[in-house]
Protein backbone atom coordinates (compact mmCIF):
# COMPACT_ATOMS: atom_id res chain seq x y z
CA UNK A 1 0.00 0.00 0.00
CA UNK A 2 1.49 3.30 -1.10
CA UNK A 3 1.99 6.03 1.43
CA UNK A 4 1.83 9.72 0.50
CA UNK A 5 4.28 12.36 1.68
CA UNK A 6 4.62 16.09 0.93
CA UNK A 7 7.43 18.65 0.81
CA UNK A 8 7.47 22.31 1.73
CA UNK A 9 8.24 22.94 -1.97
CA UNK A 10 4.72 21.75 -2.84
CA UNK A 11 5.53 18.31 -4.14
CA UNK A 12 3.78 15.06 -3.30
CA UNK A 13 5.41 11.62 -3.21
CA UNK A 14 3.52 8.38 -3.38
CA UNK A 15 5.93 5.79 -2.03
CA UNK A 16 5.52 2.08 -2.74
CA UNK A 17 8.43 -0.02 -1.49
CA UNK A 18 11.53 1.94 -2.46
CA UNK A 19 9.98 3.66 -5.49
CA UNK A 20 8.42 7.13 -5.21
CA UNK A 21 6.07 8.68 -7.76
CA UNK A 22 6.52 12.47 -7.61
CA UNK A 23 4.22 15.29 -8.66
CA UNK A 24 3.32 18.82 -7.64
CA UNK A 25 0.37 19.57 -5.42
CA UNK A 26 -2.91 21.04 -6.54
CA UNK A 27 -1.99 24.18 -4.62
CA UNK A 28 1.25 24.44 -6.63
CA UNK A 29 -0.42 23.99 -10.02
CA UNK A 30 -2.93 26.65 -9.09
CA UNK A 31 -0.12 29.08 -8.25
CA UNK A 32 1.69 28.32 -11.52
CA UNK A 33 -1.33 28.67 -13.77
CA UNK A 34 -1.86 26.96 -17.12
CA UNK A 35 1.15 24.81 -17.98
CA UNK A 36 2.27 24.63 -21.60
CA UNK A 37 5.43 22.52 -21.37
CA UNK A 38 7.06 20.09 -18.96
CA UNK A 39 10.80 19.57 -19.41
CA UNK A 40 11.21 15.95 -18.26
CA UNK A 41 14.52 14.39 -17.25
CA UNK A 42 16.25 11.33 -18.70
CA UNK A 43 15.45 7.96 -17.18
CA UNK A 44 18.50 6.75 -15.27
CA UNK A 45 19.52 10.22 -14.11
CA UNK A 46 20.79 10.26 -10.53
CA UNK A 47 19.42 13.05 -8.38
CA UNK A 48 20.54 14.45 -5.08
CA UNK A 49 17.93 16.01 -2.84
CA UNK A 50 17.45 19.63 -3.98
CA UNK A 51 18.58 19.10 -7.61
CA UNK A 52 16.32 20.46 -10.29
CA UNK A 53 14.53 17.38 -11.62
CA UNK A 54 11.88 18.93 -13.87
CA UNK A 55 11.10 22.38 -15.22
CA UNK A 56 7.43 23.21 -15.62
CA UNK A 57 6.62 26.09 -17.94
CA UNK A 58 3.47 28.17 -17.70
CA UNK A 59 2.45 30.69 -20.36
CA UNK A 60 4.50 33.30 -18.56
CA UNK A 61 7.34 31.65 -16.65
CA UNK A 62 9.51 28.60 -16.07
CA UNK A 63 9.66 27.04 -12.58
CA UNK A 64 11.95 24.36 -11.19
CA UNK A 65 10.68 21.24 -9.47
CA UNK A 66 13.32 19.85 -7.10
CA UNK A 67 14.22 16.30 -6.23
CA UNK A 68 12.66 15.79 -2.80
CA UNK A 69 15.11 12.99 -1.92
CA UNK A 70 18.22 11.27 -3.29
CA UNK A 71 17.58 8.64 -5.94
CA UNK A 72 17.52 7.59 -9.56
CA UNK A 73 14.83 8.30 -12.13
CA UNK A 74 13.14 5.12 -13.30
CA UNK A 75 10.25 6.53 -15.35
CA UNK A 76 8.86 9.86 -16.54
CA UNK A 77 5.25 10.71 -17.40
CA UNK A 78 5.38 10.73 -21.19
CA UNK A 79 1.71 11.79 -21.42
CA UNK A 80 2.79 15.28 -20.36
CA UNK A 81 4.67 15.82 -23.65
CA UNK A 82 1.38 15.90 -25.50
CA UNK A 83 -0.78 17.28 -22.70
CA UNK A 84 1.15 19.33 -20.13
CA UNK A 85 -2.18 20.67 -18.80
CA UNK A 86 -2.71 17.27 -17.14
CA UNK A 87 -0.65 18.75 -14.31
CA UNK A 88 -3.32 21.43 -13.91
CA UNK A 89 -6.35 19.17 -14.26
CA UNK A 90 -5.03 16.17 -12.30
CA UNK A 91 -2.01 17.27 -10.29
CA UNK A 92 -2.31 14.47 -7.73
CA UNK A 93 -3.03 11.63 -10.17
CA UNK A 94 -2.52 11.56 -13.97
CA UNK A 95 -0.34 14.67 -13.81
CA UNK A 96 2.53 12.91 -11.99
CA UNK A 97 6.00 13.94 -13.17
CA UNK A 98 8.52 11.16 -12.54
CA UNK A 99 9.21 7.97 -10.59
CA UNK A 100 12.43 7.50 -8.70
CA UNK A 101 14.16 4.66 -6.88
CA UNK A 102 15.05 6.03 -3.48
CA UNK A 103 18.69 5.84 -2.39
CA UNK A 104 17.84 6.11 1.30
CA UNK A 105 14.33 5.44 2.53
CA UNK A 106 15.37 6.90 5.85
CA UNK A 107 15.11 10.37 4.23
CA UNK A 108 11.32 9.95 4.11
CA UNK A 109 11.23 10.76 7.80
CA UNK A 110 12.08 14.38 6.97
CA UNK A 111 8.96 14.89 4.81
CA UNK A 112 5.52 16.15 5.74
CA UNK A 113 2.33 14.17 6.00
CA UNK A 114 -0.91 15.53 4.58
CA UNK A 115 -1.86 17.31 7.80
CA UNK A 116 1.60 18.85 8.01
CA UNK A 117 1.40 20.05 4.40
CA UNK A 118 -2.05 21.55 4.92
CA UNK A 119 -0.73 23.45 7.89
CA UNK A 120 2.23 24.59 5.77
CA UNK A 121 0.06 26.16 3.04
CA UNK A 122 -2.29 27.58 5.66
CA UNK B 1 11.89 52.38 -9.40
CA UNK B 2 13.00 54.17 -6.29
CA UNK B 3 12.03 51.60 -3.68
CA UNK B 4 8.76 53.31 -2.85
CA UNK B 5 6.01 51.12 -1.46
CA UNK B 6 4.11 49.14 -4.05
CA UNK B 7 1.17 51.14 -5.35
CA UNK B 8 -2.32 49.68 -5.46
CA UNK B 9 -4.91 50.26 -8.17
CA UNK B 10 -7.90 52.47 -7.26
CA UNK B 11 -10.18 49.57 -8.23
CA UNK B 12 -8.26 46.92 -6.30
CA UNK B 13 -11.39 45.95 -4.38
CA UNK B 14 -13.11 44.98 -7.63
CA UNK B 15 -10.20 42.75 -8.63
CA UNK B 16 -10.16 41.14 -5.21
CA UNK B 17 -13.88 40.49 -5.47
CA UNK B 18 -13.25 38.90 -8.89
CA UNK B 19 -10.73 36.51 -7.33
CA UNK B 20 -7.59 37.96 -8.90
CA UNK B 21 -4.11 36.76 -8.08
CA UNK B 22 -1.84 39.76 -7.70
CA UNK B 23 1.80 40.31 -8.49
CA UNK B 24 4.22 43.22 -8.66
CA UNK B 25 4.79 44.98 -11.98
CA UNK B 26 6.53 48.33 -12.49
CA UNK B 27 6.00 49.28 -8.85
CA UNK B 28 2.31 48.36 -8.84
CA UNK B 29 0.38 45.47 -7.35
CA UNK B 30 -1.42 44.23 -10.45
CA UNK B 31 -3.97 41.48 -11.14
CA UNK B 32 -1.96 38.75 -12.93
CA UNK B 33 -4.75 36.25 -13.47
CA UNK B 34 -8.36 35.68 -12.50
CA UNK B 35 -9.91 32.29 -11.71
CA UNK B 36 -10.49 31.54 -15.42
CA UNK B 37 -6.70 31.38 -15.93
CA UNK B 38 -4.39 32.88 -18.51
CA UNK B 39 -5.35 30.54 -21.38
CA UNK B 40 -9.09 31.19 -21.11
CA UNK B 41 -8.54 34.90 -20.50
CA UNK B 42 -6.38 35.16 -23.60
CA UNK B 43 -8.84 33.28 -25.82
CA UNK B 44 -11.82 35.18 -24.42
CA UNK B 45 -10.19 38.47 -25.46
CA UNK B 46 -9.61 37.20 -29.01
CA UNK B 47 -13.18 35.86 -29.26
CA UNK B 48 -15.27 38.27 -27.19
CA UNK B 49 -14.19 41.13 -24.91
CA UNK B 50 -11.45 41.44 -22.32
CA UNK B 51 -11.47 44.16 -19.66
CA UNK B 52 -8.04 45.28 -18.48
CA UNK B 53 -7.35 47.66 -15.61
CA UNK B 54 -4.35 49.60 -16.90
CA UNK B 55 -4.56 52.39 -14.34
CA UNK B 56 -0.86 51.86 -13.66
CA UNK B 57 -0.24 53.68 -16.93
CA UNK B 58 -0.20 57.47 -16.89
CA UNK B 59 -2.12 60.07 -18.87
CA UNK B 60 -0.60 63.51 -19.40
CA UNK B 61 -2.48 66.47 -20.85
CA UNK B 62 -0.11 68.71 -22.82
CA UNK B 63 -1.57 72.07 -23.70
CA UNK B 64 -0.69 75.60 -24.77
CA UNK B 65 0.31 77.49 -27.88
CA UNK B 66 3.69 75.73 -27.78
CA UNK B 67 2.33 72.23 -27.09
CA UNK B 68 2.98 70.90 -30.61
CA UNK B 69 6.46 72.44 -30.65
CA UNK B 70 7.23 70.83 -27.27
CA UNK B 71 6.18 67.39 -28.55
CA UNK B 72 8.22 67.89 -31.73
CA UNK B 73 11.24 68.48 -29.50
CA UNK B 74 10.51 65.61 -27.11
CA UNK B 75 9.49 63.00 -29.69
CA UNK B 76 10.32 62.00 -33.28
CA UNK B 77 6.87 63.17 -34.35
CA UNK B 78 5.25 65.88 -36.45
CA UNK B 79 2.64 67.02 -33.95
CA UNK B 80 1.50 69.92 -36.17
CA UNK B 81 0.62 67.42 -38.90
CA UNK B 82 -1.68 65.35 -36.65
CA UNK B 83 -5.34 65.91 -37.33
CA UNK B 84 -7.58 66.51 -34.34
CA UNK B 85 -8.45 63.04 -32.88
CA UNK B 86 -5.49 61.34 -34.59
CA UNK B 87 -3.17 59.18 -32.41
CA UNK B 88 0.45 58.22 -33.09
CA UNK B 89 2.88 55.82 -31.48
CA UNK B 90 6.04 57.72 -30.65
CA UNK B 91 8.96 57.74 -28.22
CA UNK B 92 11.06 59.74 -25.83
CA UNK B 93 14.63 59.25 -27.03
CA UNK B 94 17.89 60.08 -25.34
CA UNK B 95 20.77 61.84 -27.14
CA UNK B 96 21.96 58.48 -28.48
CA UNK B 97 18.45 57.76 -29.86
CA UNK B 98 17.94 55.15 -27.11
CA UNK B 99 14.27 54.63 -26.29
CA UNK B 100 13.42 56.10 -22.86
CA UNK B 101 9.76 55.20 -23.31
CA UNK B 102 7.17 54.50 -25.96
CA UNK B 103 4.06 56.65 -25.88
CA UNK B 104 0.77 57.25 -27.64
CA UNK B 105 0.13 60.90 -28.48
CA UNK B 106 -3.38 61.99 -29.49
CA UNK B 107 -4.31 65.45 -30.74
CA UNK B 108 -7.41 66.66 -28.91
CA UNK B 109 -7.55 70.21 -30.27
CA UNK B 110 -5.48 72.98 -31.85
CA UNK B 111 -3.31 73.35 -28.73
CA UNK B 112 -4.12 70.21 -26.74
CA UNK B 113 -2.67 66.73 -26.78
CA UNK B 114 -3.01 63.60 -24.66
CA UNK B 115 0.12 61.56 -23.95
CA UNK B 116 -0.14 57.99 -22.59
CA UNK B 117 3.02 56.67 -20.92
CA UNK B 118 4.11 53.33 -19.49
CA UNK B 119 3.81 52.72 -15.75
CA UNK B 120 7.46 51.98 -15.10
CA UNK B 121 8.60 55.18 -16.79
CA UNK B 122 5.79 57.53 -15.76
CA UNK B 123 7.72 59.43 -13.08
CA UNK B 124 10.80 59.88 -15.28
CA UNK B 125 8.59 60.82 -18.25
CA UNK B 126 6.83 63.51 -16.26
CA UNK B 127 10.11 65.05 -15.09
CA UNK B 128 11.57 64.85 -18.60
CA UNK B 129 8.59 66.47 -20.30
CA UNK B 130 8.19 69.16 -17.63
CA UNK B 131 11.87 70.07 -17.88
CA UNK B 132 11.58 70.41 -21.67
CA UNK B 133 8.34 72.41 -21.32
CA UNK B 134 10.21 75.30 -19.66
CA UNK B 135 11.46 76.30 -23.12
CA UNK B 136 7.97 76.29 -24.61
CA UNK B 137 4.62 77.93 -24.01
CA UNK B 138 3.19 74.62 -22.85
CA UNK B 139 1.75 72.95 -19.76
CA UNK B 140 2.21 69.31 -18.76
CA UNK B 141 -0.51 68.03 -16.46
CA UNK B 142 -0.53 64.45 -15.12
CA UNK B 143 -4.14 63.30 -14.83
CA UNK B 144 -5.66 61.33 -11.99
CA UNK B 145 -7.70 58.75 -13.88
CA UNK B 146 -8.76 55.15 -13.86
CA UNK B 147 -7.61 53.72 -17.19
CA UNK B 148 -9.42 50.75 -18.72
CA UNK B 149 -8.80 48.78 -21.88
CA UNK B 150 -11.81 47.11 -23.50
CA UNK B 151 -10.39 44.76 -26.12
CA UNK B 152 -11.79 42.22 -28.51
CA UNK B 153 -14.09 41.82 -31.51
CA UNK B 154 -17.24 42.65 -29.50
CA UNK B 155 -15.74 45.69 -27.72
CA UNK B 156 -17.74 48.28 -29.66
CA UNK B 157 -21.00 46.39 -29.09
CA UNK B 158 -20.40 45.85 -25.38
CA UNK B 159 -19.57 49.51 -24.86
CA UNK B 160 -22.61 50.59 -26.89
CA UNK B 161 -24.85 48.48 -24.66
CA UNK B 162 -23.30 50.27 -21.67
CA UNK B 163 -24.15 53.60 -23.28
CA UNK B 164 -20.69 54.49 -24.59
CA UNK B 165 -20.61 55.09 -28.33
CA UNK B 166 -17.22 54.47 -29.90
CA UNK B 167 -18.52 53.78 -33.40
CA UNK B 168 -17.23 57.08 -34.80
CA UNK B 169 -13.64 56.23 -33.93
CA UNK B 170 -11.31 54.30 -36.22
CA UNK B 171 -8.06 52.66 -35.12
CA UNK B 172 -5.55 55.12 -33.62
CA UNK B 173 -8.05 57.92 -33.07
CA UNK B 174 -9.27 59.34 -29.79
CA UNK B 175 -11.58 61.95 -28.32
CA UNK B 176 -13.20 63.19 -25.12
CA UNK B 177 -16.72 61.79 -25.13
CA UNK B 178 -17.60 63.17 -21.67
CA UNK B 179 -16.05 65.66 -19.25
CA UNK B 180 -12.72 64.28 -17.96
CA UNK B 181 -12.97 61.19 -20.19
CA UNK B 182 -10.42 60.28 -22.82
CA UNK B 183 -11.28 57.43 -25.16
CA UNK B 184 -9.24 56.04 -28.01
CA UNK B 185 -9.59 53.12 -30.37
CA UNK B 186 -6.31 51.39 -29.69
CA UNK B 187 -4.84 48.74 -27.45
CA UNK B 188 -2.14 46.22 -26.75
CA UNK B 189 -3.70 42.96 -27.90
CA UNK B 190 -3.81 43.12 -31.70
CA UNK B 191 -7.61 43.15 -31.50
CA UNK B 192 -10.08 45.92 -32.15
CA UNK B 193 -10.74 47.75 -28.93
CA UNK B 194 -10.70 50.89 -26.85
CA UNK B 195 -8.81 52.50 -24.01
CA UNK B 196 -10.75 54.82 -21.73
CA UNK B 197 -9.31 57.13 -19.08
CA UNK B 198 -12.02 58.38 -16.73
CA UNK B 199 -12.67 59.47 -13.13
CA UNK B 200 -12.93 56.64 -10.61
CA UNK B 201 -16.64 57.11 -9.87
CA UNK B 202 -17.47 57.03 -13.58
CA UNK B 203 -15.29 53.94 -14.00
CA UNK B 204 -17.12 52.08 -11.24
CA UNK B 205 -20.48 52.92 -12.82
CA UNK B 206 -19.31 51.87 -16.28
CA UNK B 207 -17.78 48.62 -14.99
CA UNK B 208 -21.03 47.77 -13.23
CA UNK B 209 -22.59 47.59 -16.68
CA UNK B 210 -19.66 46.04 -18.53
CA UNK B 211 -19.22 43.23 -16.01
CA UNK B 212 -22.93 42.44 -16.18
CA UNK B 213 -22.46 41.68 -19.89
CA UNK B 214 -21.50 38.02 -20.30
CA UNK B 215 -19.40 38.89 -23.37
CA UNK B 216 -16.95 40.80 -21.13
CA UNK B 217 -14.62 39.55 -18.38
CA UNK B 218 -11.58 40.78 -16.47
CA UNK B 219 -8.22 39.88 -17.98
CA UNK B 220 -4.97 39.89 -16.01
CA UNK B 221 -1.46 40.99 -16.82
CA UNK B 222 -0.34 37.45 -17.77
CA UNK B 223 -2.78 37.29 -20.68
CA UNK B 224 -2.07 40.92 -21.53
CA UNK B 225 1.53 39.84 -22.06
CA UNK B 226 0.73 36.78 -24.19
CA UNK B 227 -1.74 38.81 -26.27
CA UNK B 228 0.72 41.61 -26.99
CA UNK B 229 3.53 39.17 -27.72
CA UNK B 230 1.44 37.30 -30.29
CA UNK B 231 0.55 40.70 -31.76
CA UNK B 232 4.27 41.53 -32.05
CA UNK B 233 3.95 44.59 -29.80
CA UNK B 234 6.94 45.74 -27.75
CA UNK B 235 7.15 45.79 -23.97
CA UNK B 236 9.39 48.66 -22.86
CA UNK B 237 12.16 47.36 -20.65
CA UNK B 238 12.23 44.06 -22.59
CA UNK B 239 11.93 44.59 -26.33
CA UNK B 240 12.83 48.26 -26.42
CA UNK B 241 14.90 50.18 -23.89
CA UNK B 242 17.44 53.00 -23.63
CA UNK B 243 19.89 50.49 -25.19
CA UNK B 244 17.81 50.10 -28.36
CA UNK B 245 16.73 52.69 -30.92
CA UNK B 246 13.78 52.93 -33.32
CA UNK B 247 15.86 51.67 -36.27
CA UNK B 248 17.13 48.54 -34.48
CA UNK B 249 13.68 48.08 -32.99
CA UNK B 250 12.08 47.92 -36.46
CA UNK B 251 9.93 50.87 -35.43
CA UNK B 252 10.93 53.47 -38.02
CA UNK B 253 7.39 53.28 -39.38
CA UNK B 254 6.49 55.42 -36.36
CA UNK B 255 8.90 58.19 -37.41
CA UNK B 256 7.41 60.34 -40.20
CA UNK B 257 9.61 60.53 -43.32
CA UNK B 258 9.80 64.36 -43.34
CA UNK B 259 11.27 64.60 -39.87
CA UNK B 260 13.86 61.82 -40.36
CA UNK B 261 15.93 64.37 -42.28
CA UNK B 262 14.73 67.71 -40.90
CA UNK B 263 13.43 66.95 -37.38
CA UNK B 264 15.05 68.59 -34.36
CA UNK B 265 13.81 66.09 -31.77
CA UNK B 266 16.17 64.86 -29.06
CA UNK B 267 18.26 62.04 -30.52
CA UNK B 268 17.70 63.18 -34.14
CA UNK B 269 21.40 63.32 -35.06
CA UNK B 270 22.11 59.94 -33.50
CA UNK B 271 19.09 58.35 -35.17
CA UNK B 272 20.14 59.78 -38.56
CA UNK B 273 23.64 58.36 -38.11
CA UNK B 274 22.23 54.91 -37.22
CA UNK B 275 19.87 54.92 -40.21
CA UNK B 276 22.63 56.09 -42.57
CA UNK B 277 25.05 53.41 -41.40
CA UNK B 278 22.35 50.75 -41.09
CA UNK B 279 21.39 49.25 -37.72
CA UNK B 280 23.78 46.48 -36.68
CA UNK B 281 20.95 44.42 -35.22
CA UNK B 282 17.21 44.21 -35.70
CA UNK B 283 14.20 43.21 -33.66
CA UNK B 284 12.54 40.13 -35.13
CA UNK B 285 9.89 37.55 -34.32
CA UNK B 286 11.22 34.15 -33.26
CA UNK B 287 9.25 30.92 -33.54
CA UNK B 288 10.71 28.11 -31.42
CA UNK B 289 10.42 24.64 -32.87
CA UNK B 290 8.36 22.22 -30.77
CA UNK B 291 6.51 23.07 -27.57
CA UNK B 292 9.24 24.37 -25.27
CA UNK B 293 8.96 28.13 -24.64
CA UNK B 294 12.07 30.26 -25.08
CA UNK B 295 12.11 33.15 -22.60
CA UNK B 296 13.52 36.65 -22.53
CA UNK B 297 17.26 36.65 -21.81
CA UNK B 298 18.04 33.46 -23.74
CA UNK B 299 21.14 33.77 -25.95
CA UNK B 300 20.80 33.08 -29.69
CA UNK B 301 23.37 31.32 -31.88
CA UNK B 302 23.65 30.71 -35.60
CA UNK B 303 24.01 27.26 -37.15
CA UNK B 304 27.80 27.39 -36.62
CA UNK B 305 27.45 28.20 -32.93
CA UNK B 306 28.42 31.88 -33.25
CA UNK B 307 26.55 34.40 -31.08
CA UNK B 308 23.63 35.77 -33.10
CA UNK B 309 21.62 37.83 -30.63
CA UNK B 310 19.31 37.69 -27.62
CA UNK B 311 15.67 36.88 -26.92
CA UNK B 312 13.91 39.84 -25.27
CA UNK B 313 10.40 38.39 -24.70
CA UNK B 314 9.14 34.87 -24.99
CA UNK B 315 6.34 32.64 -23.86
CA UNK B 316 3.53 30.53 -25.17
CA UNK B 317 0.99 31.90 -27.66
CA UNK B 318 -2.41 30.43 -26.74
CA UNK B 319 -3.96 31.55 -30.06
CA UNK B 320 -0.88 30.76 -32.14
CA UNK B 321 -0.81 27.32 -30.47
CA UNK B 322 2.96 27.32 -30.18
CA UNK B 323 5.70 29.18 -28.31
CA UNK B 324 6.31 32.73 -29.51
CA UNK B 325 9.23 35.07 -28.90
CA UNK B 326 10.89 38.30 -29.96
CA UNK B 327 14.48 39.33 -29.88
CA UNK B 328 17.39 41.09 -31.51
CA UNK B 329 19.64 39.44 -34.08
CA UNK B 330 22.52 40.70 -36.22
CA UNK B 331 20.99 42.40 -39.26
CA UNK B 332 22.24 39.79 -41.79
CA UNK B 333 20.30 37.14 -39.81
CA UNK B 334 17.08 39.18 -39.57
CA UNK B 335 15.44 37.68 -42.66
CA UNK B 336 12.30 35.61 -42.02
CA UNK B 337 13.09 31.92 -42.29
CA UNK B 338 16.62 32.17 -40.88
CA UNK B 339 17.31 29.19 -38.61
CA UNK B 340 18.89 29.97 -35.26
CA UNK B 341 19.26 28.27 -31.90
CA UNK B 342 18.30 29.54 -28.45
CA UNK B 343 20.09 28.38 -25.34
CA UNK B 344 17.51 27.10 -22.84
CA UNK B 345 19.13 25.71 -19.68
CA UNK B 346 22.05 24.40 -21.72
CA UNK B 347 19.98 22.86 -24.52
CA UNK B 348 20.00 24.42 -28.00
CA UNK B 349 16.36 24.88 -29.04
CA UNK B 350 15.92 25.52 -32.79
CA UNK B 351 14.11 28.79 -33.51
CA UNK B 352 13.17 30.40 -36.81
CA UNK B 353 13.16 34.11 -37.53
CA UNK B 354 9.50 34.82 -38.17
CA UNK B 355 7.41 37.71 -39.47
CA UNK B 356 5.45 39.62 -36.83
CA UNK B 357 2.68 39.52 -35.75
CA UNK B 358 2.13 35.83 -34.96
CA UNK B 359 -1.64 36.39 -34.95
CA UNK B 360 -3.08 38.85 -37.50
CA UNK B 361 -4.05 42.29 -36.23
CA UNK B 362 -7.78 42.88 -36.40
CA UNK B 363 -7.90 46.64 -36.01
CA UNK B 364 -10.89 48.72 -37.19
CA UNK B 365 -9.19 50.90 -39.73
CA UNK B 366 -12.40 52.44 -41.07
Amino acid sequence: MAKTYFTEDHEWLSVDGNVATVGITDYAQEQLGDLVFVDLPEVGRKLAKGDTAVVVESVKAASDVYAPLDGEITEVNGALSGDPALVNSAAATDGWLWKMKLADEGQLAGLLDEAGYKAHIG
Amino acid sequence: MTGDATKTLPLEDLHQAAGAKFGAFAGWSMPLTYPAGVMKEHQHTREHVGLFDISHMKLFAVSGAGAAALLNRACPIDAEALEVSQSKLTFFLNDEAGILDDLIVTRLGADRFMVVANAGNAIADEAHLKALARDFDARVEPLDRVFLAIQGPEAEAVLAKAGVDGSSLTFMHGFEPRPNWFMSRSGYTGEDGFEIGLPEADARALLGQLLADERAMWIGLAARDSLRLEAGLCLHGNDISPDTDPASGALMWAVPKEIRSSGTFIGADALRAIVEKGAARKRVGLKPEGRQPVRGGAALFDADGNPAGTVTSGGFGPSAGHPVAMGYVSTPLAKAGTKLFADVRGTRVPVEVSALPFTPHRYRKG
